[in-house]
């Protein structure tokens, strides 16, 4: 047991080694242009290329220049931003983390209960309207791009349905922090979290009901049913219970990838200041430090959400720790 | 994203219905289940049908709408009734100050309204939809091709070779799509550079395929590669070897037609993931670089225009909507018929 952990947690360090390397060899290992004048942003001066060339140590050998960077980003923690002169990097995304956590955390509730709800639903009336009728639904929500729907939201709640009873409480599109205010805070979410979890339940729903068939070609449902379960109990707590791992390992993932900033579209399109967006406004400037620094932050994120579940999958299922 | 790709990794050929399938040859018998699905054959003619539509685009540009959707036609003047008014109009909110395009027609020219620079919304939906089905079309291939080779090898090979080629799927699988997809075209975009003995300019419609088609590599060759090595595992395999026929071979013969329907099954799902993930990155204005108009370039276009011009943002969701949900369904019914076992549970 003990073995397997620290296995997995040195699987995790080293990933995260290779992660590192990988990014810093796409933005200072690619031949296409000088990543001095690439970091020092658009029409800089000649002498602020050479102090960037110097300051980052790019005219010596790469793993000198990988060195520097990783301890400028994770010990000393004073990269800045030449777009914004003088922003400190890692200050600023640990300051829009928390509301790229609210968004995620608020829409993963809702997407994990519609998902479990309707993949349940659906394996349960197989073949049969509601089935048909909720795999549909799911289908469209797969279908649309994210961003999309989130325009389209705003186009009932913020247009000119917005001064009429159904949707004067919407707040305009920004982000409230919930130790400023936590009544508006929730009630500028409800929107992001129901168009974010839209696309997941989409998925997930299809996930399980694929999953609760399946399970139910196995042997020990056939055994649950021939020692005179309900159909009811087979359902929910043997072939549902069987079912919803992968979904459990797939929700670490997608929770890890969308707080590490893949939320971006929903928070450009929602005015919410979060990782993703500051992602995309470095984008809008070429703030290549910046763009840097969230793409790590976010990988990062992924590696530790997905050893978090291997480890509790560990926990959990005994079959898994001799692997 | 792709949650369905990893666990269901179709298991076609080997187990599909042996004595069947082997008389009338596994190929006749995909195709004549494809077209004894009403579904498989609705989505296929639909989709046939707007691939016609987007290539037909110059015909609608020049006859119908009579515009040119790559030049801004900011004072360009349009007849409605007789009257001919102005496609960029005064703004009458506010102040009064700023313009407005025209709002949809209904008629030939500007059927769908014009965008911020006074074009034909319709006619670059058309435009549009070419480079959007283009790019999804190649980066399907491209990933596809690489997924195959860098999975096969892994699989097939084993050893240092697997350990160093999964390590590094599990490394890229740890960057968040778009994210490993803006870093990329971050470099990309903005300079041209040379791919090979090939210049390629940055405006060029195939930094996006190269990116689409390489961020979503690990998702396909992750299954190819345990697809690899169950079939290396199954008996005809060890007969094979036992019989003393060589490794080549017995990749070329046995495993290759095994995971070439792997791959099928992947083609259509992959596509309609492409078609959204170049809409996400155009919007976000690394995809397609104007003058070029993609589905998505035209809502980064509408982006401004959301509240006073809103069919500018839902011509083209509608367009992504339709064309993504047509290859689903198609690629549910391709599943089933190449996947025997996975219909079961349907």
């Amino acid at each position: 047991m003990l073995a397997a952990i620290l296995s997995r947690l040195l699987r995790m360090v080293v990933v995260m080694f290779g992660i590192s390397v990988i990014t810093f060899l796409i933005f200072f290992a690619t031949p296409s242009s000088d990543p001095a004048a690439r970091i020092a942003g658009r029409n800089a001066a000649q002498e602020t290329i050479e102090a960037v060339r110097k300051d980052f140590g790019l005219d010596r050998p790469l793993y000198v220049q990988y060195g520097l960077m990783m301890q400028r980003l994770f010990i000393s923690q004073d990269l800045t931003s030449f777009a914004n002169r003088g922003q400190k990097i890692i200050p600023t995304v640990m300051a829009a983390a928390p509301a790229t956590l609210s968004l995620v955390s608020g829409a993963a509730v809702l997407w994990m209960l519609g998902g479990i709800v309707t993949g349940i639903t659906a394996a349960a009336f197989r073949g049969r309207w509601p089935d048909k009728l909720l795999m549909g639904i799911s289908m469209m929500a797969v279908a649309m791009p994210v961003f999309w729907v989130g325009e389209m939201v705003n186009l009932v709640t913020q247009n000119r349905l917005h001064d009429t009873w159904a949707f004067s409480w919407v707040p305009a599109l920004g982000y409230t922090p919930f130790s400023e205010n936590p009544g508006l805070w929730f009630r500028s979410m409800v929107f992001p979290w129901l168009t974010l979890a839209f696309l997941y339940i989409g998925f997930y729903g299809r996930m399980l009901r694929t999953g609760i068939i399946e399970t139910y070609q196995e042997d020990f449902i056939r055994t649950a049913r021939a020692k005179g379960l309900t159909g009811r109990k087979v359902l929910l707590k043997h072939a549902t219970r069987s079912a919803i791992i992968p979904i459990v390992i797939m929700f670490g993932m997608d929770f890890g990838v969308l707080v590490g900033g893949a939320a971006v579209l929903t928070e450009v399109v929602f005015g919410i200041n979060g990782v993703g967006r500051l992602t995309y406004q470095a984008l809008k400037v070429l703030d290549l430090p910046m763009i840097m620094a969230t793409v790590l932050y976010a990988s990062f994120f992924v590696v530790i959400a997905n050893a978090v579940v291997d480890l509790l999958c560990l926990l959990i299922d005994p079959r898994m720790r001799r692997a | 994203m792709l949650p369905e790709s990893d666990k269901t990794a179709p298991s076609p050929a080997v187990t599909a219905g042996e004595d069947a399938g082997r008389r009338r040859g596994p190929w006749k018998r995909v195709f004549e289940g494809l077209i004894a699905s009403p579904t498989a054959m609705i989505s296929a003619g639909l989709l046939m049908l707007i691939v016609v539509a987007t290539l037909l685009a110059p015909v609608y540009a020049k006859y119908v709408s009579g515009t040119d959707p790559f030049r801004s036609g900011l004072s360009a003047r349009i007849k409605i009734d007789g009257k001919p008014t102005p496609v960029m109009q005064q703004s009458t909110e506010g102040l009064g100050l700023g313009v407005t395009p025209i709002g949809p027609t209904w008629g030939p020219q500007y059927l769908l309204g014009a965008d911020g620079q006074g074009r034909d919304v319709a006619a670059r939906m058309l435009y549009g939809g070419r480079n959007s089905l283009l790019i999804a079309g190649a980066a399907t291939l491209i990933c596809l091709f690489w997924a195959a080779i860098i999975g096969i090898a892994a699989g097939y090979s084993g050893g240092v070779v697997d350990g160093v080629l999964s390590n590094l799927i599990d490394m890229i699988w740890a960057f968040p799509v778009y994210l490993l997809a803006i870093s990329l075209s971050i470099v990309m975009i903005g300079k041209s550079f040379a791919l090979g003995p090939f210049e390629i300019s940055s405006g060029s419609l195939i930094v996006p395929i190269l990116i689409i088609g390489l961020v979503y590599v690990p998702y396909v060759a992750r299954p190819i590669r345990g697809r690899v090595m169950a079939i290396n595992q199954s008996e005809f395999v060890m007969a094979a070897r036992g019989l003393g026929i060589r490794r080549w071979k017995i990749l070329l013969r046995h495993i290759l037609p095994n995971v070439s329907t792997t791959l099928i099954v992947f083609a259509p799902m992959l596509m309609a993931l492409n078609i959204v993930t170049e809409s996400s990155l155009s919007f976000l204005s690394v995809g397609v670089q104007p003058p070029n108009a993609s589905w998505g370039t035209i809502l980064q276009d509408g982006q401004t225009l959301l509240y006073s011009r809103p069919w500018v943002s839902l011509a083209p969701g509608f367009a992504i909507m339709v064309t993504v949900l047509l290859l689903n369904l198609f690629g549910d019914v391709l599943r089933d018929v190449l996947d025997p076992k996975s219909a079961r549970g349907r």
